[in-house]
């Protein structure tokens, strides 16, 4: 089994290690505010066959191929949003580093806010409590500048 | 007692990383499962390596299933496999349909009469665009097609014979059970 | 000197580190003054031997020594000796040993600087540090040795991998583990309190210039990632939210929470429980990010090869180490709410507002990172999760801290005076608002360019007033003390780097050109003309380069000479040309020649211009100077009271019944 994820990873190497294929890739858009839009989206794709790189400055051929296919149905007239559909239809979620707000992905995206109000709680709990407590008269209002 | 919730939740952490260490050995990471089971195989229309003038489509090759493998002559762990689909390929019941991926028709022919071919057809997608439209991301990957046109299961990585007889056959059973 | 000397070097430190662990505990629980005298003496024997591990592997890197196989997978005949010392640390095994030896430099340190300590304390101190140690030591010697040999010896080796073929990772690995590392010692006195029974109240005080340094370092460490990054990899980008970068992220994260309330603790004796949690948490993410990235539990650019074995081994060690330091905790942490009350306005309420924010950041960037594993653990589906979660929910977070942050000076202990308050929002936010004003119309409405500018300026300015009142309000000698010197850097250093990620982000132009010699693309309002490429060679590398000029209106700004290396075991690498500036970088990557039988033709560039990139590394420095600047406060260091140190042994003998 070892052997084998090893041959894959090696296929998946050559694609992702090519003397030639680069990201550098000049494509013809229509004006800058194209081009923008492809760079911001393609940010946002991930490359399949590489370790955690995005569309954009991936060297891979799949990447390379992903992006002209990214470019082709941008000219074509699609939307963000169906570009996105398109590539997640055929590779799943996993394709996009935004990742979706569904069922599943619940605990990530609601998580840290669960965890802000849990420790706003403390937070709140402990401040009132510290404030509740006779203050002594040495917490005067004068600052002769030496209250560090 | 709640001074402890950070040693429980801990163990959780604990819990998780182990988790992490044996399902590593069990799977390969890269591994990305296919949103396309169940669902139609996408319209394609590709030479034959043997006939470029030959264009198979998929409404042609309704009717029957059928395995597609996806190879390349560039690639090593189709080389692995390949002995298998050699000793195999006759046995599974179903044609085994080769795609030739991201390559040449010549370095295909020259590595096929070296190796063997195995395959029952071999299409080719030189320029791997109708390979998007099958969520392939490298080589080998195997896609078994209902007659109806729907894709059953697919296998990332080269078929072994314990993939074969663990996973294929079972699902090529399966179909075979639904046929009226 | 045979590597099998280095191994013996780790056995024998080993041993010592064991003696240091479990003996000095013994002697501090039970009172024994001989057991407690071990405690010194191991730890330098320690640092002995690990040490000549260290020079004996850098000694058989410098030798070209291809029978240890380590050094045959990452040097060769051709790589230059600069770049071959950093291949010591350029892998797995290296990087532990690395690890080891910056261990015992900080526990070196300790022990020379501590004379003034109670004995006791400073035992326990050092043997939570020895078995942090023992830990390390033994995964070393059990699973990843670097002196193994490979025989027969091969003619020539390996390479180590182009990409850390820089300047940049000749120095970020010694500097991050100083900070990492540099968190134990924080750690250990947490702990040492914990076990004691915080007989010494004052240890936080001690604990204090630790971890400012530590925390310090462990800023330039992630400056200088980010930097060569940005330098290396080809794309422009400083960082990316990759699992490694997270990894030495978090701790920093909660290294900023921790100064921030061991302040607290120190001068109003409230907080204690928190603070000590705090400093368990920072180095338990340390050990966490030594373990991710090696475990192969993630996958990333950066993680070294991973192995279920070793992977194994450290979350056996971190769950001992972590696991018994929180469960201590739980048994042991005060339970008595002690040091002095605090309203609602004060500068305590601020910092828990903002250890809070940070805390959570952390946390969150704990589960973006997971998220991939827990969703497998709990058949989610597989889903990535990369910076538009991590810069979104960054982002919000970090709001709350950057708008108190002018106030942190002005807010008193115990309780503030509302109206000094409400002068620094007046003036601090109508400078922020009128440069913001200004930012939107120079830079044509763009959203994140005007809230660069606004956050920067409100903290920028925020801390500028302060330092103006405390100069006025101060005779000389007493304005700046070291403590407050180095608040007032770190916070002016945030609104630098506010400046420079949003001003960047929002700026900065990048475009991929096809250009033949003689052409000129203008960017950001540079012109820049591509002269063509030629052949060159380096130490152990070939490459084409090309020349691109660069001018501003005419006149001459800079000549570019972007590079496509290919090294001597064929791997390639883009090095790309920078033109560095304080208000702007320019960045010139050189792609593939349009035709490849036709070198002389034309090119694919890539061509940006980044401005104000370098504040983001600025403002890191700024907050890395600060740690250390505060650092040297007076009241943190020795004071001549060896009668405490001596009351301190007799306490605890007293304690155990002795």
């Amino acid at each position: 089994m070892r052997a084998l994820s090893v041959m894959l990873a090696a296929c998946l190497l050559v694609f992702t290690c090519p003397l030639l294929a680069q990201a550098i890739d000049p494509l013809p858009f229509k004006d800058h505010a194209e081009e923008v839009r492809f760079q911001q989206l393609t940010r946002e794709l991930r490359c399949l066959v590489c370790q955690n790189e995005n569309l954009a400055d991936s060297n891979a051929d799949l990447a390379r191929d992903l992006r002209h296919e990214v470019f082709d149905q941008m000219q074509a007239g699609k939307s963000d949003a169906q570009i996105k559909q398109y590539l997640v239809d055929r590779y799943s979620d996993f394709v996009l580093y935004d990742p979706p707000v569904k069922p599943g992905t619940l605990l990530l995206w609601f998580g840290p806010l669960a965890m802000l109000l849990a420790g706003a709680g403390v937070v709140i709990f402990t401040v009132r409590k510290r404030a509740r407590a006779p203050m002594p008269i040495d917490s005067a209002t004068t600052d002769q500048g030496e209250d560090w | 007692m709640s001074r402890l919730i950070p040693f429980f939740g801990f163990l959780l952490l604990v819990a998780l990383f182990g988790f992490g260490i044996w399902w590593n050995t069990q799977h390969d990471q890269r591994e990305v499962p296919s949103p396309l089971i169940n669902k139609p195989v996408p319209s394609y229309a590709l030479p034959m390596l043997d006939d470029p003038s030959h264009t198979v489509t998929r409404d042609a090759m309704l009717g029957k299933p059928y395995l597609i493998n996806v190879f390349g002559s560039w690639c090593i762990a189709c080389g692995e496999e390949h002995p298998v689909l050699m000793t195999q390929g006759k046995n599974i019941g179903v044609p085994l349909v080769g795609y030739n991926y991201k390559d040449t028709p010549e370095n295909a022919k020259a590595w096929l009469s070296q190796h063997g071919n195995p395959y029952d057809m071999i299409i080719v997608d030189a320029e791997g665009r109708t390979a998007i439209d099958f969520g392939v991301y490298g080589a080998p990957e195997s896609f078994l097609v209902d007659a109806k046109g729907v894709i059953r299961y697919k296998h990332i990585g080269p078929l072994t014979d314990q993939v074969i007889a663990n996973e294929l056959k079972p699902a090529i059973a399966a179909l075979g059970r639904e046929m009226p | 000197m045979t590597p099998e000397l280095g191994q013996l070097a780790l056995i024998l430190a080993l041993l010592l580190a064991l003696a240091q662990a479990i003996l000095p505990l013994i002697g501090a629980w039970r009172g024994n003054r001989a057991l407690i005298a071990i405690a010194r003496p191991a730890a330098a024997g320690q640092a002995v031997f690990v040490g000549m591990a260290f020079l004996i592997l850098v000694n058989a890197f410098l030798h070209f020594d291809f029978s240890v196989r380590y050094v045959a997978d990452n040097s060769n005949l051709a790589l230059p000796w600069y770049y071959r010392i950093a291949a010591v640390w350029g892998a797995h095994e290296g990087s532990l040993l690395l690890w080891i030896t910056i261990l015992n430099v900080w526990t070196v340190a300790l022990a020379a600087l501590s004379r003034h300590l109670p004995e006791v304390f400073v035992a326990r101190v050092l043997g939570v540090l020895g078995l942090v140690a023992v830990g390390f030591l033994a995964f070393i010697l059990f699973t990843s040795n670097p002196f193994l040999r490979v025989l027969p010896m091969p003619a020539d080796g390996g390479d180590l991998n182009p990409v850390l073929q820089d300047p940049g990772m000749t120095f970020h690995p010694p500097v991050l583990y100083m900070g990492y590392v540099g968190f134990s010692v924080a750690f250990a006195f947490s702990i040492a309190a914990l076990l004691g029974g915080e007989l010494e109240l004052a240890w936080v005080r001690w604990a204090r210039p630790w971890t400012n340094i530590a925390w310090g370092f462990l800023s330039a460490g992630i400056v200088a990632g980010s930097w060569w990054a940005y330098a290396e990899l080809g794309w422009g980008g400083w960082w990316f939210w990759d699992p490694v970068e997270n990894a030495s992220f978090m701790p920093w994260l909660v290294g900023a929470a921790l100064v921030h309330a061991q302040a607290v603790t120190e001068k109003r004796g409230s907080l204690r429980a928190w603070t000590i949690l705090l400093s368990i948490f920072a180095f338990s993410l340390s050990l966490l990010g030594t373990f991710l990235v090696r475990s192969g539990v993630l996958t990333s650019v950066h993680a070294f090869a991973s192995d279920p074995r070793r992977g194994l081994f450290i979350l056996c060690f971190l769950a001992v180490v972590v696991g018994g330091s929180l469960l201590l905790y739980g048994l042991r942490a005060p339970k008595v709410v002690g040091g002095k009350p605090f309203a609602v306005t004060s500068r305590e309420t601020a910092v828990l507002i903002g250890n809070l924010m940070l805390t959570v950041a952390a946390a969150m960037v704990l589960l973006g990172t997971l998220f991939p594993l827990i969703g497998d653990a709990l058949n989610l589906g597989k889903v990535s999760v990369g910076p538009p979660y991590f810069g979104f929910l960054f982002t919000l977070l970090m709001l709350p801290v950057v708008l108190l942050l002018p106030f942190g000076p002005y807010l008193r202990w115990g309780r503030s005076d509302i109206p000094p308050l409400k002068q620094v929002l007046w003036r601090a936010g109508l400078g922020a608002l009128a440069c913001a004003i200004v930012a939107a119309i120079v830079s044509d409405g763009r959203a994140k360019a005007i809230a660069g500018v606004g956050a920067a300026v409100w903290t920028g300015l925020g801390t500028v007033l302060y330092v103006v009142k405390r100069w006025r309000e101060m005779p000389r000698g007493r304005r700046y003390p070291a403590e407050m010197a180095g608040m007032l850097l770190a916070h002016f250093g945030v609104g630098v780097f506010l400046a420079g990620v949003l001003l960047s982000e929002s700026l900065s132009v990048e475009r991929d050109v096809r250009m033949a010699p003689g052409e000129t693309q203008v960017i950001g309002g540079y012109e820049f003309r591509f002269d063509g490429v030629r052949e060159t060679t380096g130490p152990n590398w070939k490459a084409d380069q090309g020349d691109v000029t660069v001018t501003r209106s005419g006149s001459p700004v800079a000549v570019m000479h972007p590079q496509k290396r290919l090294y001597s075991r064929g791997q390639v690498q883009t090095e790309s040309a920078i033109d560095p500036g304080i208000t702007r970088d320019l960045y010139v990557a050189l792609g593939e020649p349009m035709d490849p039988e036709h070198a002389e033709g034309a090119w694919a560039l890539r061509l940006y211009h980044k401005p104000f990139i370098r504040w983001i590394w600025l403002g890191g420095m700024l907050m890395m100077l600060g740690g250390f600047v505060s650092a040297g406060e007076r009241r943190f260091r020795a004071q001549r009271s060896t009668a405490s140190a001596r009351d301190g042994v007799a306490a605890t003998l007293k304690e155990s019944g002795a």
